[in-house]
């Protein structure tokens, strides 16, 4: 059978839109499908898988970092990465990266450039470009 | 036969250019395309029964296939049985089924 890839591009920065939530869930469910998938990262959206991100308490209800467990997008792209192996390629912009100082992404993430997507979205069945607006 | 699927995330009662989705959908259809309107988070606002906005009422007798994400529905308190006639309740493994047909033109808005 033949394999099928989709290339997802992403734009918006953590924590801005419910955008990411919907790429995440569609990811993984390709991904669940056997669907190779590559999703090419620009913009705001190179800081998704910020390492240094930490999760917080909420002192509207009054529960600890521990009890609340926020998940920061970090994690989710790296139970992502975990989860898809070799299926997933997960490339940031490097110029994108470089404007926000945000190198520092979790274990599993590429830098690349728009050339990467081009070759991505070229050797895909599908591509889904997500723009912020 | 080119697919054209339509992933809605906008609220129709807050961004009026949901109009220009829905005209082009049924544009697309008319001309015998295969078209699907997937409606995923605040795209959903429509989708119950009882909400005065018709459009997704509009897209269904026109033929086009109009579904909403069951865990957009459930995060905004719309059951399953609450949906307006015309849109039938799916998931985001129905996205990634059609995504996989090559054949699909998707475009998110």
């Amino acid at each position: 059978m033949e394999e099928k890839t989709l290339t997802i591009a992403l734009m918006n920065p953590p924590y801005e839109s419910a955008n990411s939530t919907t790429a995440f869930r569609i990811i993984a469910a390709a991904l669940r499908q056997g669907l190779r998938v590559n999703v090419f990262a620009y913009e705001g959206a190179v800081c998704l898988p910020l390492k240094e991100q930490a999760p917080h308490a909420n002192p509207v209800k009054g529960t600890t970092v521990e009890e609340e467990d926020h998940p920061t997008t970090s994690k989710f792209v790296s139970a992502l990465l975990e989860m898809g192996g070799d299926r997933l390629t997960w490339v940031n912009c490097g110029l994108c990266v470089d404007e926000r100082g945000a190198s520092n992404a979790v274990e599993g993430v590429r830098r690349g450039s728009p050339a990467d997507f081009f070759k991505m979205a070229e050797g895909s069945t599908n591509t889904l470009v997500i723009p912020t607006r | 036969m080119t697919g054209y699927l339509f992933i809605e995330t906008r609220d129709p009662f807050e961004s009026r250019d949901t109009e220009f989705v829905a005209e082009t959908a049924a544009a697309l259809k008319e001309r015998d395309s295969e078209v699907t309107v997937f409606l995923v988070q605040n795209g959903v606002l429509a989708a119950r029964r009882g909400a005065r906005e018709r459009y997704l009422s509009r897209l269904a007798e026109a033929g086009v296939r109009v579904l909403a994400d069951d865990f957009s529905l459930r995060e905004r308190g719309i059951a399953g049985d609450d949906l307006r006639a015309g849109v039938s309740q799916s998931s985001v493994g129905a996205l990634v089924e059609m995504l996989a047909r090559g054949e699909t033109k998707a475009i998110w808005h």
